[in-house]
């Protein structure tokens, strides 16, 4: 598509500088049948987005929507297909070496799930010092050292030794957090990372990320089907469909004046805490489910359950600025 | 008991106590539980994980299971006005008739409770024949068509020929909500059924819930953890903590005046996606292992406001205003700040 190759992704968010980038980055995964391949979940199609320094971008969408997938692309944990990706100005895809080790100690990730990415063999103190010593990075006294860590998130030196069952589902989620400050990275994918804890402990969670975001500068891509959550966290927010960025823009418009018909669906979609807004708000209800990413709608992948679905739709919308920072694909909203 | 003006009860549940007999020691899951479900209204259990929502709901109809059993307490069901039934004394049998027919549940997942082998018509047929709704399997399929279109799934005629997987979570989920309502039950116990789902998916079978309600008049038990679907779609919700229900009121009540300290604690903890705010309050610790539950009201090791006698004793529950309960002593005479 010629309109997708001219965004320029430095020019989204205009006034911020962007940490990373991606241009037109697609993830196919292919589909095997008994004996050719069927065809190809398009699980990131054409994705363009940046993610100001020392700012969160938050990507919500439904199940399915291509989100992890997305992060774990921009890290290099998964190949793409096609596409370009940018960290610090330069071209992560053409990483190797040294670089490249740089890179994956700099960028980062943390799951949802602190259960399955912690060895339950190892103490807090191995968990927390092995990537330090893979990357080989000097650290003084390495019980010191750890001790801080815990320290920084809520944790204490009483539990160096311990291992990871004895821990509670959020103590578990700041252990891998100090684990991943272990190396000084300068850029997070957080997936998921609250969705398995307790509301209580989510906001203490939460609460910490902002913290040490704000201390140490970090720059984060949160991921989470959570609107509440997102909005709480984000300063921008990517909105995700079937493998493509819907909407894009400052959080609080975003929320405030959303404009594709998709995340006006979302966010009339989610319960709120408080009946007396939720007896009064207009309700928007999507008829259907989002069809199957193997063979989405030809145009608009939206199209099959928008309210505003016209002729139009069967082109591709491009993604165009609305608004100051706030970008739309949408032929019912941008015109035709 | 406080119960609302005019309020037909259901389900009353006095002093409910489940221990679960394990290794590591006795889990008191539920401790003393009082509560009453009003005919025809949405009554909600909600808490966090552990808090007892489940244990509490399966006891209504006995589901606890070894190494799990009910230790104290009465349970009554009223299938009408003024007949009463001691759940605790049926026998087996009698049992297995209210479950499934006059009480029924739908779960988180609902490939769990579909099974594979089987198409969706002829599972909904099955539970119909079962409680002699049908006498013939192929009858129930025929009528199975009519029920799937009750739950609005897409293309009755050809999903009653489908076998679980190769419909979708929000499908599959309507296909047991099906099973559930085949039978017109009195009572339908709903746990976290749309946690598995996406929000709009979320938002369709919920709507569809109060609409299946409406229609035929059935009473909605909704447990959940998410204090949005409360204060959606529930008319009087209780609040759980460490297996004891700590605040019971009306849902707009329980929104505007939470009176206990947790209550207040879990409002400010949950990001509104309709408000901006600035700080999230979160509670200090986590929830208490119930084997060792702490001594007095269960919740005072994270209490902002905890007094002495909060590790002594366990606070009474204290009425304020109308249909308001709550267990702390912040509210009772010898506690202070309250009065009158
Ligand atoms: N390794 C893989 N092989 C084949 N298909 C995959 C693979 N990983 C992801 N997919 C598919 O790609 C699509 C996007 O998946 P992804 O996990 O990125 O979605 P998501 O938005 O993170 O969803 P969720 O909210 O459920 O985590 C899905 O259709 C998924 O089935
Ligand atoms: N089979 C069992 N053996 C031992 N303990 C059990 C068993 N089933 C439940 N419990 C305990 O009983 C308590 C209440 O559990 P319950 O399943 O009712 O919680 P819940 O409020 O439904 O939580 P969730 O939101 O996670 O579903 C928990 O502390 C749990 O550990
Ligand atoms: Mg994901
Ligand atoms: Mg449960």
């Amino acid at each position: 598509m010629v309109e997708a190759l001219a965004l320029d992704p430095r020019r989204l968010i205009r006034g911020e500088e962007p940490l990373v980038y991606t241009i037109d980055l697609k993830k196919y995964f292919p589909v095997k049948g008994l004996i050719f391949t069927k065809g190809y979940v398009k699980a990131v199609d054409g994705v363009t987005i940046a993610v100001p320094r020392g700012k969160t971008l938050g990507l919500v969408g439904e199940s399915g929507s291509g989100k992890t997938t997305l992060g774990r692309v921009i890290l290099r944990l998964e190949e793409p297909t096609s596409g370009k990706i940018f960290f610090d100005g330069r071209d992560v895809l053409k990483f190797k070496g040294e670089e490249l080790r740089r890179f994956r100690r700099r960028a980062q990730i943390i799951f949802q799930d602190p259960y399955g990415s912690l060895n339950p063999r190892m103490t807090v103190f191995d968990l927390i010092m092995e990537p330090v010593r893979v990357h080989k990075i000097r650290v003084g006294d390495p019980q010191e050292f750890v001790a801080r860590l815990l320290e920084k998130v809520g944790l204490n030196e009483t539990h160096m030794f311990r291992y990871p069952h004895e821990f509670s589902g959020g103590q578990r989620q700041r252990i891998a957090i100090a684990r991943v400050l272990a190396l000084n990275p300068e850029f997070i994918v957080l997936d998921e990372p609250t969705s398995a804890l307790d509301v209580s402990v989510q906001a203490q969670i939460l609460n910490l990320l902002k913290d040490l975001q704000r201390e140490r500068g970090l720059t984060y891509l949160f991921i989470s089907h959570d609107l509440g959550v997102v909005r709480y966290m984000s300063d921008y927010i990517a909105v995700m469909y079937l493998g493509k960025i819907v909407e894009m823009g400052p959080a609080e418009e975003v929320f405030e004046k959303p404009l594709h018909p998709y995340t006006q669906a979302l966010l009339s979609a989610i319960p709120v805490p408080d009946p007396e807004v939720a007896s009064r708000r207009k309700r928007m209800r999507l008829q259907g489910e989002p069809p199957s990413p193997l063979n989405p709608p030809r145009g608009c992948r939206f199209r099959t359950r928008c309210p505003l679905a016209f002729s139009k739709c069967t082109e591709e919308p491009p993604l165009e600025e609305v608004e100051r920072n706030h970008w739309v694909a949408c032929w019912a909203v941008s015109g035709s | 008991m406080v119960v609302p003006e005019g309020c037909d009860p259901i389900i009353e549940v006095r002093d409910l106590k489940v221990n679960f007999y394990t290794y590591a020691g006795v889990v008191k899951a539920i401790d003393g539980v009082t509560f009453t479900i009003c005919r025809g209204e949405t009554y909600c259990l909600v808490g966090e994980t552990g808090c007892g929502k489940s244990v509490t709901s399966k006891a209504l109809t006995r589901l606890i299971q070894p190494p799990g059993r009910i230790e104290g307490g009465e349970i009554y069901y009223y299938p009408e006005p003024g007949k009463r039934v001691d759940i605790l004394k049926l026998s087996e049998k009698e049992l297995r008739r209210i479950r499934g027919s006059e009480i029924t549940y739908v779960y988180q997942d609902p490939s769990a409770a579909l099974d594979p082998l089987y198409t969706i018509g002829y599972q909904v047929a099955e539970t119909m024949k079962a409680h002699g709704l049908v006498s013939r399997i192929k009858e129930g399929v025929r009528r199975a068509v009519d029920i799937l279109r009750t739950v609005a799934m897409p293309d009755p005629e050809v999903r009653v020929r489908s076998y679980p997987h190769e419909l979708s979570g929000g499908m599959k989920q309507r296909s047991v909500i099906g099973m559930a309502i085949a039978n017109r039950p009195k009572l339908l116990i709903a746990d976290e059924p749309t946690t598995a789902l996406d929000v709009t998916i979320q938002a369709q079978i919920m709507d569809l819930l109060l609409e299946l309600k409406r229609k035929t008049g059935m009473t909605l038990l909704l447990i959940t953890h998410n204090l949005g679907l409360v204060a959606e779609y529930c008319d009087r919700a209780a609040v759980m903590y460490a297996g004891r229900i700590v605040e019971e009121a009306p849902v707009r009540e329980l929104f505007k005046n939470p009176l206990h300290p947790y209550t207040q604690a879990l409002l400010k903890a949950v990001p509104n996606p309709l408000a901006r705010m600035d700080k999230l309050e979160s509670i200090p610790g986590s929830v208490p292992d119930l084997i060792r539950p702490p001594r007095g009201c269960r919740f005072h090791p994270r209490c902002p406001l905890r007094m002495d006698v909060c590790s002594r004793e366990r606070p009474p529950e204290v009425l304020r205003g109308r249909g308001h309960r709550v267990a702390c002593w912040l509210y009772t005479d010898e506690g202070g700040v309250a009065g009158g």
